[in-house]
């Protein structure tokens, strides 16, 4: 799998399954895909790692790097942090309890839920929401893919992101510190290992949000140990493994669930990622600064929609509704104990950084000099914007251009004309007579 | 001062389909030049809202963006009705829009004081009959 710079990224390109076709072009956010000499290539600046193209690529050459099973055996304990949206591919279940033990099946020593760090979470939102003087509306932080999004293209909402960790790294810590006591054992002994369902929380542990280092060892996707669960999943244990978290924490798996646990009476939640920048457009605009609280999935239906699922996400959601009817309803702000508050590291210890992929040059007068080619060169082109010179669209091709990176005869149509010309100069000369 | 970026957007009485297409282009001009995130956001609330007020208010008119070293020029032409009082309409909470508006979320009277806020430099001319230019400018660091 191909890796340019050194800036981490878990969705890559298969080189031997691209067909250089241009359906992932128009697919991606961010603008991030070019297709050159017969092939896509990913623009690594700009790769939120969201697995919109994994989902559109009909070849599979769009794929999602993540750890495999067998990664656990580098630790002397393992633990897994199951994603809520785990829960949901198994649509025959009445209770959580299974999931968690058949997870210990296949070689977790324990398993702690990501649903019990959202409690967690909801909680410290909740209380944070209560701050004056905060920007509205608030932006969850909880989606990296949604995060990576703004610092790309909306970087003036930087200061609307919440600036508490995601579910996973808060129940990282707590699984490990638990554990440790428990069994009496240096913290550096545990591997903890994140169920993922998608790209963009597995780019997260290596290249973390706000944080200067996650917790979390390495991510597993559900896709990768769906085939060794299932098999456990039907097992009846005398003592099966009771989940603790909450009604609330268990459907943040599912678009709106964090928004009902923090913000129920004024916050919108926003699923599938072209959707959730035409809101941040709004919101950049000043139009839903009467919202509290925006929460945005770059899936659609939010972490049950992701690429590296098994289940659709409509049956997914589906069934975490059905299972979560069973855990309890007590919300996070009386389920979580205040002491949990203080315990562990809640809020982020680095800054969110704009990301300036989008900009043409670094010094103002280049970059103005460059639009203004890029003006003069779109004004020819055709505005078709059929992505056959690699380019997703016109503009984007004129701003390759002046970027250097492709010229105007890859454009197939200018191409022709140009070829028109040429053939009736060639008519031209073959007519002339000797005199 | 020859600006180095020059755009124009037409925009169209009553044309909610397209409103915001403007203010969205400027936006992303502007990205891609690399001005800072405090600039962007106030062009992006103060663009929007002029843009809408042609759509909602005017008989029509046209958005200008203008960008050289020392920063953005955006101004706004149209062709009428004009404001009678300028001085009432700057106010907070005045609004003169249509029921049609209104029942869209528009028009809650905050237009102007919020372009006046969010620019650097404001001015306003207008007159019944012929129209209103509305000149903002935002300065670069």
């Amino acid at each position: 799998m191909e890796q340019t710079t050194n800036r981490y990224h878990s969705v890559r390109l298969d080189v031997t399954r691209c067909k250089g076709c241009t359906n992932c072009l128009k697919h991606c956010p961010t603008e991030a895909i070019r297709v050159r000499d017969g092939r896509a290539h990913i623009i690594d600046e700009r790769c939120i790692d969201c697995g919109e193209c994994i989902r559109i690529c009909e070849y599979h050459a769009k794929v999602a790097v993540t750890d495999n099973l067998s990664a656990i055996k580098g630790f002397p304990h393992a633990i897994a942090l199951p994603a809520p949206s785990l829960y949901g591919q198994f649509k025959e279940i009445k209770s959580i309890s299974p999931v968690l033990d058949a997870l210990k099946a296949i070689g977790f020593e324990e398993v702690f839920e990501v649903a019990r760090g959202a409690d967690v979470v909801s909680r410290a939102i909740k209380e944070k929401l209560r701050e004056p003087g905060l920007p509205r509306p608030l932006i969850s932080s909880a989606c990296p893919a949604v995060v990576r999004l703004i610092q790309v293209r909306f970087p003036d909402l930087i200061p609307h992101i919440v600036d508490i960790r995601q579910p996973i790294e808060v129940a990282a810590e707590i699984a490990r510190d638990e554990f440790c006591r428990k069994h009496n054992c240096p913290p550096e002994d545990v591997g903890v290992f994140f169920i993922t369902p998608c790209p963009a929380k597995m780019t997260a542990i290596r290249s973390p949000i706000g944080q200067q280092k996650s917790a979390v060892d390495g991510a597993i996707s559900v896709m990768e140990i769906y085939g060794k669960l299932m098999p456990h999943i039907g097992r009846i244990l005398t003592n099966p493994t009771q989940p603790s978290s909450t009604i609330y924490g268990v459907r943040w798996a599912a678009s709106s669930g964090e928004a009902d646990a923090v913000c129920p009476d004024n916050s919108l939640a926003v699923d599938g990622i072209q959707n959730v920048s035409r809101v941040l457009e709004e919101i950049e605009n000043n139009m839903l600064s009467d919202l509290v609280f925006f929460e945005g999935n770059a899936c659609t239906g939010g972490c049950v929609g992701g690429p590296l699922n098994f289940e659709n996400n409509y049956v997914a959601k589906n069934a975490i509704r059905k299972l979560s009817r069973a855990c309890s309803r007590e919300h996070p702000t009386e389920h979580v104990p205040a002491s949990m508050m203080t315990k562990y590291p809640l809020y982020f210890d680095a800054t969110i950084e704009p990301n300036p992929a989008m900009k043409l040059d670094d010094n103002i007068v280049e970059a103005m000099k460059k639009m203004s080619r890029m003006n003069a060169i779109l004004d020819g082109l055709p505005g078709y914007d059929c992505g056959s010179c690699g380019s997703p669209t016109c503009r984007t091709f004129a701003e390759d251009i002046v970027r250097g990176n492709c010229s105007e005869m890859d454009c197939i149509h200018k191409l022709k004309d140009q070829l028109k010309i040429m053939a009736e100069r060639m008519v031209e000369l073959a007519q002339t007579r000797r005199e | 001062m020859s600006s180095f970026i020059h755009a124009e957007y037409p925009v169209a009485k009553g044309d909610y389909t397209r409103a915001g297409e403007a203010s969205t282009d400027i936006k992303r001009r502007l990205r891609q030049l690399g001005v800072g995130s405090n600039v962007m956001r106030r062009v992006a609330v103060a663009s929007y809202e002029v843009e809408l007020n042609l759509v909602i208010h005017s008989d029509g008119g046209k958005l200008t963006l203008d960008v050289d070293t020392d920063g953005v020029l955006l101004v706004s032409e149209d062709v009428g009705p004009g404001i009678p009082d300028i001085s009432m309409a700057m106010r907070e909470g005045y609004s003169t829009a249509s029921e049609e508006a209104r029942s869209l979320g528009f028009g809650a009277g905050m237009g102007l004081p919020n372009m006046k806020r969010n620019a650097d430099e404001f001015d306003i001319q207008s007159e019944v009959g012929k129209g209103t230019r509305i000149s903002m400018r935002f300065h670069l660091a």
